[in-house]
């Protein structure tokens, strides 16, 4: 798992190493006390490095995993502009990936250990990806729904005390925000179009709303992890109170588009200030994360197969630049 | 400290409709085509919506000769597109599914733009050409329709395709026609990157391990077949040659043979000794390949004719 390769603090250590313990504590909480930056070099709880490592490579799995659902459309894409947006989409995605793996990286784990973690199952990424993608209007509603609540979830993290994460997340929030104007788009021009295309687009919203609640994780009662991550200036929100300005802003634009949220019980609660939306099925959540999904074993499945049939490739090209280094050192 | 202390006016923000602010200023105009990810120059660089838009007012038209020409062109491009963009979640390793992503986007960005060229001759538009044309009035070459293979396969492919796209584009960015050469002229900065980037990987597989040696030879045996069909001159490259629009394909042959076959002696490998194919495809003779390219590309569009996207 992402702690093999944490470094374990020796049970007894000498008064020496107490003293620089506690003064990289004291350095630690002041940092984060001052809501300042923490760099790789900088001393870090254990569990604070391990927290940020879980995090973090599973956001990375999440970028690369969600390729899939949305490469999915790329050769059936029904015109040139929108295939084109759509490819340069999931390369963005790829890009994304490989911003967070290399933070994941300064926190000293190998992105080959990462990805081996992942292709073994042992590595969660967000279980909205093992829903399928079974008509256009997924694009839509994938852009729409699902990177809409990331841009809530993720626009805080711009702010996350880890400089690497907050300084990966600024580029990947801009260009979320392209991909969540473009499923919108997507969707607008499907629910003006033929009344074929309208439904095409109402059942796509109907089909990814509750998933895309669910990516804020589980309600804060039922959090554990929640309040450390907030103590340490990792998260700013609970899970609860992102929902619940995700849930207004969808009410807002789903008016616009001319569609409906599948989901009655939807209102603002003039008392808390806060928008409120109908039960969610936790349940059908935890199956989905424990392996039972839709999806989950073919999408696992293309992440081994991508990577050893491209196990040749990597080494060719390892095996080209010490040739390469060994002609250098020679002349 | 409590969450309402911790907040900033730009964690949340609505800008307009469809739009989640994300606090952070250029992350592109809402909506419009200027929201393009494929600009890498805005205001400089030609898109398909900006040709659209000249022809739209009157301002472009191609002759017959000219739009049969870019249909040459744009059909090799977006097939190859078709292609590359399957590599998408499935590439060696990520950097590469980067790579050729971008190759692919490239590929469609220059084929949006010669088919939206091509179509105004006809008063039909990119999508009328790209999904609603059958098999024998596509106008691709061979090569570009060949399977992807393994990477080597694709990269041999595309060793050959950016080579020649070279050459080709190159000649055309002195066309006499405005809007090839302009096309041909963006096209050419970024077909570099694509021989570059092949050229790499050719030097890579051929002078790494055993295994990627012979995969590249095995790449390079099934795809030579098609590269003389790149070059044939036929009656209508001739009469636009004579006329200054484009060159004839033979012209570009002993530059693409010399550069190429740089790189093939760095790399210790021999060019195929294999025989050519017949070819055939720039008047709608195909591979097999073709039609379940385009059965998988049209399915969508043409469930809804007439449906706009």
């Amino acid at each position: 798992m992402a702690s093999q390769n944490l470094q374990s603090v020796p049970a007894e250590l000498s008064p020496e190493e107490q003293e620089r313990e506690a003064a990289g504590q004291a350095y630690f909480d002041r940092i984060i006390s001052e809501d300042s930056r923490i760099e790789p070099r900088d001393w870090m709880p254990a569990a604070y490095r391990k927290t940020l490592l879980r995090q973090i490579s599973q956001h990375a799995h999440s970028e690369i995993i969600g390729m899939q659902p949305e490469a999915n459309w790329i050769t059936r894409a029904p015109s040139l502009k929108r295939k084109s947006i759509l490819m340069a989409k999931v390369q963005d995605e790829a890009g994304h990936g490989l911003y967070l793996y290399s933070a994941a990286e300064t926190l000293g784990q190998s992105r080959d250990q990462m990805m081996e973690d992942l292709i073994a199952g042992k590595a969660r990424y967000s279980s909205i990806f093992n829903y399928p993608t079974i008509s256009w209007a997924d694009m839509g509603a994938i852009g729409w729904l699902v990177d809409g609540a990331a841009i809530c979830n993720q626009v805080p993290l711009c702010r996350a005390s880890y400089g690497p994460y907050g300084r990966a997340m600024v580029r990947i929030c801009k260009e979320e925000s392209f991909h969540q104007r473009q499923g919108f788009e997507i969707l607008l021009e499907l629910a003006n179009g033929t009344p074929a295309q309208k439904q095409m687009a109402q059942d796509a919203v109907n089909r990814w709303y509750a998933p895309s609640l669910m990516m804020f994780g589980p309600p804060d009662d039922d959090s554990p992890n929640s309040k450390q991550s907030m103590a340490w200036n990792i998260k700013r929100f609970s899970n609860d109170e992102l929902r619940s300005r995700f849930v207004g802003m969808m009410v807002e634009q789903v008016r616009v588009l001319g569609l409906t949220l599948p989901d009655e019980d939807i209102r603002f609660n003039e008392e808390t200030k806060k928008w409120e939306h109908g039960p969610l099925d936790w349940n059908e959540f935890k199956e989905v994360l424990a392996g039972r999904g839709p999806c989950n074993s073919q999408r696992v499945e293309r992440r081994r197969e991508a990577h050893e049939n491209g196990a040749w490739v990597r080494e060719a090209a390892v095996a080209y630049a010490r040739k390469q280094a060994q002609k250098e050192n020679a002349a | 400290m409590s969450t309402q202390e911790t907040a900033k006016d730009s964690d949340f923000a609505i800008e307009g409709h469809g739009d989640i602010s994300v606090g952070v200023h250029g992350a592109g105009a809402s909506g419009d085509g200027s929201a393009s990810a494929t600009r890498i120059t805005p205001g400089n660089a030609l898109r398909p919506e900006d040709i659209a838009l000249e022809i739209s007012r009157g301002q472009v038209k191609p002759t017959e000769d000219v739009a049969e020409f870019a249909l040459r062109i744009g059909d090799d491009g977006l097939i190859l597109a078709q292609r590359l963009g399957h590599w998408i979640s499935r590439a060696p390793e990520l950097e590469e599914d980067i790579a050729l992503g971008n190759i692919a986007l490239d590929q469609l960005g220059h084929a949006r733009s010669f088919l939206t060229y091509a179509g105004a001759a006809w008063g039909k538009s990119e999508d009328d050409l790209a999904y609603f044309r059958r098999e024998h009035e596509f106008r691709s070459a061979h090569l570009f329709e060949q399977p992807n293979g393994d990477f080597a396969v694709t990269i041999a492919r595309q060793f050959i395709v950016s080579y020649y796209q070279y050459q080709l584009y190159t000649a055309l960015t002195g066309s006499s026609d405005a809007t090839l050469a302009a096309i041909s002229a963006k096209a050419v900065k970024e077909v570099d990157y694509h021989r570059d980037h092949s050229a790499q990987w050719v030097l890579r597989l051929a002078g790494g391990t055993d295994e990627s040696r012979a995969r590249i030879i095995q790449g390079f045996k099934l795809v030579w077949p098609y590269v003389d069909e790149l070059f044939e001159d036929d009656e209508l490259t001739t009469r636009l040659a004579e006329a200054g629009v484009a060159v004839q394909p033979s012209s570009l042959r002993a530059e693409f043979d010399r550069l190429t076959g740089d790189i093939m002696a760095e790399a210790e490998l021999d060019i195929p000794g294999v025989p050519q194919s017949l070819g055939g495809g720039r008047h709608g003779k195909h591979s097999e390949f073709l039609g379940y390219i385009l059965a998988e590309m049209q399915v969508l569009a043409r469930e809804h004719p007439g449906a706009g996207w």
